[in-house]
């Protein structure tokens, strides 16, 4: 019965990503539409020739109605053809599975120090709440939200690449490459990034725990004699694990928007120096191309974090 | 109850409610008097910083830190102090810009949502769960390749983007509050949609959104200077904070103290924001008893 309650839920929740997914793509195309006077003319740049200005439009079908531009584009996206660049002449898709490994690699390592880093200072924080390690935890991790973390980048090559020569400044090694390598070169940018997600998670967490453990079932659970230890991993942890997911869901959202900026310190050929490159240069094929895969990223790994969420949380039953 | 606190504190003296405000709780008076004179010090730029932010001297290129120029000069011989006192003024009109955008957008949309609710509700709360799957930077980079590089063009993107947070905000707030007693009265005696969303669901749907309003102040100056700083924002000679650190960064080998006062600058400030968010979360809601 329970179980089939679940699957319920999760058919709903597929159902519900359908229309979101299709909205970010029209908002995705309708970018287009921002692009001032004669699109095809913006686009082509300064002493264009008409054959090229034609080809533009004709590559966006700017002659015909919207819904239909939009209609074509989905379905060609929806097959892997992203177009091609107006500048360099490569596919878009390309240029994306090139440079996407370089951010997930540094995404990924970020998150995975902000949960191995945050989720103990977190719970030190809420195990000792208002003493004097809580304060401290707690000063340092508002520091950790407010800090500019493409700042924080350069601090980190300034002392650790410039001055004491332990690791490179710039650049990137596909993992493909060399794996030390990769992890060497990720390293720096991946703490610039894990700055913030460090904060959050232990703000998150510590916000959380204090909840519940200040709850009349925990006071129930001392006076029974539980030993703190054991309600803090028993009751606490369990309890806000579900909490937890979404936090890291939604972090890696974020730090998907901030990599583009570390990238830029570092140095990093990732999806941000791809896109500012090509705003820049009014490459708008390759603009679009980037928010569409960055966008159905995040659309899909919030599907698959909700549907964890309803498997795993006993609640919902 | 809250409300008549208010009234009652209005009617008192303005310093010395602050000064009470201050005993209770330090940090966020401490970050509403620096953000205060920072907003002065920016809106008297001109009459203030000792030299034309933009002026070069090319006799004193990456000068130390002397009397004549407090915090030293940049690789073009423009002072430091001046551009970080007038870049002040273009990173705090930036975020104010798009989180003005923002509540135009958010709050309103967010009303109708949670009060007519039915399927224009399911409309544009999909519609808000798009805008949410957004990177917020990575939105406004693409707006400012397809509209054009600027500051503007780049804030509004980054205000459209803040918007749906609000929205989803609002949406919730204004479901609770639109099942009170006193909406329904006032919807017996007649009273239009318009009218009860003005003046019954909007003030008490509203204390979440200062709260929010705050932070996202914080999260608009980031992006600013990571816009600027990429070179999608502020465009030279003018100075912001991100710009500055973008100059910076170019000098980084030959001078890297260039990037710590404009660095400071964006934490302190966005320290102060999300300081004040906290206390102000703490001081509107009554349910809270604990200080932090």
């Amino acid at each position: 019965m329970s179980s089939h309650r679940k699957s319920l839920i999760v058919v709903r929740r597929l159902l519900q990503a359908g229309p979101v997914i299709v909205l970010a793509t029209l908002i995705v195309f309708a970018l287009l539409k921002l692009v001032p006077g004669d699109v095809a003319v913006t686009l082509a740049g300064d002493n264009a020739s008409d054959a090229r200005i034609a080809e533009i439009r004709h590559l966006y079908g700017l002659d015909r109605p919207f819904i239909v531009q939009y209609a074509a584009w989905l379905w060609r996206a929806a097959h892997g053809d992203l177009s091609a660049s107006l500048i360099s002449r490569e596919p878009v898709l390309i240029s994306i599975l090139r440079c996407f490994p370089h951010t997930l690699l540094i995404v990924a390592l970020a998150l995975a120090m902000a949960i191995t880093v945050g989720i103990p200072l977190g719970v030190a924080a809420a195990a000792r709440a208002g003493a004097r390690i809580d304060g401290a935890v707690m000063t340092v991790a508002s520091l950790g939200v407010a800090v500019p973390n493409f700042w924080l980048g350069m601090l980190l090559v300034t002392l650790f690449a410039l001055d004491l020569n332990w690791l490179p400044a710039t650049g990137a090694v596909a993992l493909g490459e060399s794996v030390r390598g990769a992890f060497i070169h990720a390293f720096l940018p991946a703490c610039a990034l894990a700055a913030g997600g460090i904060a959050e998670v232990t703000r998150q967490l510590r916000a959380s725990l204090v909840e519940i453990l200040s709850s009349p079932q925990v006071r129930t659970l001392h006076m029974k004699g539980l030993s703190p230890a054991k309600i803090m991993w028993r009751h606490g942890l369990k309890n806000v694990s579900v909490n937890l997911l979404t936090v890291i869901g939604l972090l890696f959202n974020r730090m998907l928007a901030a990599t583009v900026v570390v990238e830029a310190v570092f140095a990093i050929p990732g999806m941000g120096s791809l896109i500012v490159n090509a705003a820049i240069h009014r490459d708008f094929p390759v603009v679009q191309g980037v928010v569409f895969a960055m966008v159905m990223v995040v659309v899909l790994l919030n599907l698959a974090t909700d549907i964890l969420y309803t498997v795993l949380d006993p609640r919902i039953a | 109850m809250e409300g008549a606190i208010f009234i009652v504190e209005r009617r008192g003296d303005v310093l010395w409610v602050f000064m009470r405000w201050a005993r209770r709780d330090l940090r966020g008076a401490l970050s509403l008097s620096f953000l205060l004179a920072l907003v002065a010090l920016a809106a008297s730029a001109s009459w203030v910083t000792p030299y034309s932010p933009t002026a070069q001297d090319l006799n004193a290129m990456m000068a130390p830190i002397s009397s004549r120029h407090w915090l030293g000069t940049d690789d073009l011989g423009r002072d430091t102090l001046s551009r970080l006192i007038a870049g002040g003024g273009a990173s705090l009109y930036a975020s104010f810009l798009a989180v003005f955008i923002a509540i135009a957008i958010g709050v309103p949309v967010g009303l109708v949502a949670g009060y007519i609710g039915g399927w224009i509700d399911e409309v544009i709360s999909r519609v808000i769960d798009s805008f949410l799957s957004f990177p917020a930077i990575v939105l406004a980079i693409a707006v400012t390749g397809a509209l054009g590089i600027g500051l503007t063009n780049g804030m509004i993107s980054v205000g459209i983007v803040f918007a749906p947070q609000l929205a989803r905000l609002v949406r919730a707030r204004t479901l609770v509050v639109r099942r009170e007693l006193y909406v329904d009265s006032a919807r017996c005696l007649g009273a239009t949609t318009i009218h009860i969303l003005r003046r019954h669901i909007l003030p008490n749907a509203i204390q979440p959104v200062i709260v929010q309003v705050t932070l996202l102040l914080a999260a608009a100056l980031l992006a600013e200077a990571s816009l600027s700083f990429l070179g999608l924002g502020i465009q030279p000679p003018e100075a912001s904070w991100g710009a500055m650190l973008a100059r910076a960064y170019q000098n980084m080998e030959l001078d890297p103290t260039q990037m710590y006062p404009p660095g400071l600058a964006i934490l302190l400030t966005a320290l102060a924001f999300n300081t004040l968010g906290e206390s102000l979360r703490i001081t509107l809601d009554p349910t809270s008893t604990t200080w932090r």
